[in-house]
């Protein structure tokens, strides 16, 4: 009981952070007007990703996503001016402290408050492109009307990482191009899970970056686990990226009597040559999780143009092979 | 104009129109019912686009909640328009708004017209059902049931609860026995008017009203009771999952739905723009005459269910995480645990993989790292060689490894000398194929140039971990198929526990072992052991091996080229 008690302070806490951080940002294009009942919308936190935003629009706009909502921290590439110009897109800018704002968490969660009452809510990287069972065939409004009907409200998208053969900086990313065609590989098969006794959700880690910077300390891998659509209420609350949330149900997207439920993966388009940039940048800036450790360990292992690729990795073709993998399930979706 | 069609709607008016015009302008008249909770302006503009066909009637309008008599009232009511409206119709179809017609309608004409006096209604007794959610089926007719299982769900559970604690029961009006079946059918006008004009129908309407999701059953009962010629299955394809909900249609089922050979289908998602198109203006004329043959949309459905009920075996993941012991397998195949092989023989691994033809690692539970077979650094699924990251999650790795290698059998080495934790969680694995040759263990140490005082010290640690070990094979929970062997035992006569080892693994093989792997040389092992005790430390899980005298395998009995020396 007090458990519930202590994890409603932390959720209400969330919601107080929100109102704070939330003014901090200034609107650059509003409009939320546009948004009918029952829209699917796209939360983002963009700082300097203008390369890679024509790609993701036009990836998300294909799946059906109705409106974008942006939050912009102190880009200087033309992100932001690019994103204001969109038809479907509203966005804020924030020249503040992307840690002190919980890595954005709470910038998205004042947006979350305001606009996704009531709305199916992907809340996403612009690194991270949402795979769900039939995504070729059926659009995320298919996905949604079908999780509503099972009397479902959030869906887990495990983060996959897809990486190139060869160094990451060998073959440079252009403006709109697929990122996948140059990052074709991901590692099928070695990732763990632990469960969070506390805000029951499941952790789990693995894949090329646990097995190329952490082989030695795997404890401090980044999590894979992420909840990213989910059927907002104003009352929910992301608590550390979208790996978990609150209230604790949410968390509960997996079957704990043997069955499988529905899943899908993000793709992560992180290592491409981009990364050495950004990777470089955050050494300066300090601005990410665990006080950056993360890119404290690409940095020293970037240096020596590392090749993620082994003779075990697996290419990417499409869902199903990722379902057949068991990295996703359709459950009883047919 | 032989069939009319019933249609209840409540979302996605829109296609409910396109359908009912679809079906109205083939000379077939419709008569809709539309839900009363959907708003004013949103039915209008319904009766408004369907305005110009003369043969489309609108019902009285009552609110359908699910599992409430007003989806029977509607229908009752609906129908009634029907038959009083339009006199030459002969058969009266019950559909919805999210049904879609799959073949030409004069495939249905004809397939009609043929059977004149057929009524297709899926009409089940209470006791051969199987499919009923939440365990009430003789009990939907003697309870009742006040209270919304949507809106009020402790309300009605406590209300069954305590009827059933008191014995309560609704007494069956006479002459009723309670069938159930899908509410989706397919009347003669004879016996359809027959169930309408039905003398009793104000107490039948009056027991009903209360019994628990009428729509599965008034109609279902009551054909039973005035129907000559009752076919028990529906014409319309309507699947069920698990919860109870149907399954839904979509753009990429349209091969499936087209090869059905099904007459009408349902329920399809609204914005299934492909399959509205290509069933409603294609009039793709299919086989004339074929019988509805959904099995191939049931075996896809049911596989679907059994996927989200029992799972994949062996398979853990981010939508699939089971409590333990509820794994309905706890790796995805059968694999081979060795301990003490690699000591007794030499190049153990390396035969192993030749004679079973099954990947052979070494320990893959080394302190130090991963031994992967042929000494990879990674392995199947990109798992790594580091001993820190598999020690992090040693069943994460094991089950992984398992998982990532179906179709080929793996064998790995396990002994004291690895970390132990893995040891509960391949006991209780009915996949594994545990052998053991205990105290195997030693003859490294026999054959190791330390200090004896060292070689002792590692003895005693050694004993007591794979002692440790053994008692955790040996407990009642134990699943894996577990042997053990001293090792005297095993040396007395080493090829037949071998045999019977690789016959399990390979048991199509069927074929003696012509080559043995070869013995480690265990001259002088007996004074070894004896050394071992004179310095304190009582060797016992090697068995009876005396002093002096050294074990020589028994000899064969059938003459067999056996290499073993």
């Amino acid at each position: 009981m007090t458990g519930a008690i202590r994890l409603r302070a932390k959720r209400r806490r969330g919601h107080l952070r929100a109102y704070v951080h939330g003014k901090e940002m200034a609107v650059v294009a509003d409009r939320s007007a546009a948004i009918k009942p029952g829209a699917i919308l796209l939360l983002s936190t963009v700082r300097n990703e203008r390369v890679r935003l024509p790609y993701f629009m036009r990836y998300y706009r294909d799946l059906g996503v109705d409106h974008f909502l942006f939050v912009d921290n102190a880009s200087d590439d033309g992100t932001r001016e690019y994103l204001a110009e969109q038809p479907d897109v509203s966005i804020w800018t924030t020249p503040a402290s992307y840690k002190a704002a919980h890595f954005g968490v709470d910038w998205l969660s004042h947006l979350q408050r305001r606009f996704a009452h009531g709305h199916w809510c992907l809340t996403v990287d612009v690194d991270e492109f949402l795979v769900y069972p039939f995504c070729e065939t059926r659009p995320l409004r298919a996905l949604t009307d079908w999780l509503d009907a099972s009397a479902v409200r959030s869906f887990s998208a495990m983060l996959l990482d897809m990486y190139p053969k060869g160094p990451v900086q060998a073959r440079p990313y252009h403006e709109g191009q697929n990122p996948f065609e140059i990052a074709q590989w991901f590692d099928s098969g070695n990732y763990t899970i632990h469960r969070n006794p506390g805000s029951g959700n499941l952790w789990i880690q693995g894949g090329p970056r646990a097995r190329m910077f952490f082989h030695n300390q795997p404890l401090n891998a980044p999590a894979l686990n992420k909840i990213p659509l989910v059927n907002w209420h104003r009352s929910y609350a992301y608590v550390s990226s979208t790996h978990m949330l609150l209230p604790r149900g949410l968390n509960l997207v997996f079957d704990e009597w043997g069955g499988e439920k529905t899943s899908g993966c993000l793709l992560h388009a992180k290592f491409l040559d981009t990364f050495a940039v950004k990777a470089a940048e955050e050494m300066t800036r300090g601005q990410h999780y665990a006080e950056s450790q993360e890119y404290i360990a690409y940095q020293a292992a970037l240096s020596t143009q590392p090749d993620m690729w082994c003779k075990f990795s697996e290419k990417y073709i499409n869902w199903r092979q990722l379902e057949i993998l068991g990295l996703m399930s359709k459950g009883n979706w047919a | 104009m032989s069939i009319g069609f019933v249609m209840l709607c409540h979302t996605a008016l829109d296609r409910a129109a396109e359908v009912a015009r679809h079906w109205a302008e083939r000379d077939c008249p419709v008569v809709i019912h539309v839900d009363k909770r959907v708003t004013r302006p949103a039915c209008d503009s319904l009766v408004a686009t369907l305005a110009d066909l003369g043969n489309v009637r609108f019902s009285g309008r009552y609110a359908c909640e699910w599992g409430t008599w007003g989806i029977v009232a509607a229908t009752q009511t609906a129908a009634t328009v029907m038959l009083r409206d339009f006199p030459k119709v002969r058969h009266v179809y019950l559909a919805s708004g999210s049904c879609l017609p799959l073949r030409p309608l004069a495939e249905l004409k004809a397939y009609l017209d043929s059977r004149p006096r057929v009524d297709f209604i899926e009409s089940v007794t209470t006791e051969d059902v199987g499919w009923t959610i939440g365990g009430l089926d003789v009990e939907r007719f003697t309870l009742r049931f006040p209270f919304s299982w949507r809106k009020q769900r402790g309300l009605f559970d406590a209300y069954v609860k305590l009827q059933r604690r008191f014995g309560f029961r609704r007494k069956v009006p006479p002459g009723l026995a309670p069938h159930l079946g899908s509410q989706w059918w397919c009347l003669t006008r004879q016996t359809l008017s027959a169930i309408l004009e039905d003398p009793d129908r104000a107490a039948t309407d009056r027991y009903f009203r209360r019994v628990w999701i009428p729509d599965e059953s008034y109609f279902q009962t009551m054909v039973r009771r005035f129907s000559t010629n009752v076919e028990s299955r529906s014409l319309t394809l309507s699947k069920f999952d698990f919860q109870g909900k149907p399954h839904i249609f979509y753009d990429d089922h349209l091969q499936l739905l087209r090869r059905s050979d099904c007459f009408v289908a349902r329920k399809i998602w609204p914005q299934a723009g492909k399959l509205y198109q290509t069933f409603l203006h294609g009039e793709a004329a299919g086989q004339a005459a074929a019988e509805p043959n959904p099995g191939k949309i049931d075996r896809l459905f049911a596989k679907a269910v059994e996927r989200r009920v029992k799972g994949r075996p062996g398979l853990y993941m981010q939508s699939r995480m089971p409590n333990e012991n509820w794994e309905n397998g706890r790796t995805a195949a059968a694999y081979s645990v060795f301990e003490g092989f690699s000591e007794l023989f030499e190049n153990f691994e390396a035969w192993l993989g030749k004679v079973a033809g099954t990947r052979a690692h070494g320990h893959l539970f080394a302190p130090d790292r991963v031994e992967f077979a042929g000494g990879e650094v990674v392995f199947s699924g990109a798992l790594s060689d580091s001993a820190a990251m598999r020690d992090y999650a040693p069943k994460s790795f094991l089950s992984s490894l398992i998982w990532n290698t179906r179709g080929e059998r793996q064998c790995f080495q396990f002994g004291p000398g690895d970390q132990q934790e893995i040891s509960w969680f391949i006991s209780g694995d009915p996949n594994a194929q545990v052998s053991v040759i205990s105290g195997a263990w030693a003859i490294p140490l026999f054959h190791s140039n330390q200090n004896f005082s060292d070689i002792r010290r590692e003895a005693a640690r050694l004993q007591k971990i794979e002692a440790e070990h053994l008692a955790v094979l040996r407990t009642p929970w134990t699943k894996a198929r577990v042997r053990i062997w001293t090792l005297a035992e095993f040396v007395e006569n080493p090829m037949e526990p071998l045999q019977s080892i690789i016959d399990e693994i390979s048991p199509r093989a069927m074929r003696r072992l012509t080559e043995a792997p070869r013995l480690a040389d265990l001259k002088g092992f007996g004074q070894f052991l004896q050394n071992l005790r004179n310095q304190g430390m009582q060797p016992v899980l090697m068995g009876d091996f005396p002093t002096g005298e050294d074990p020589t395998p028994a000899a064969s009995r059938r003459g067999r080229p056996y290499l073993v020396k």
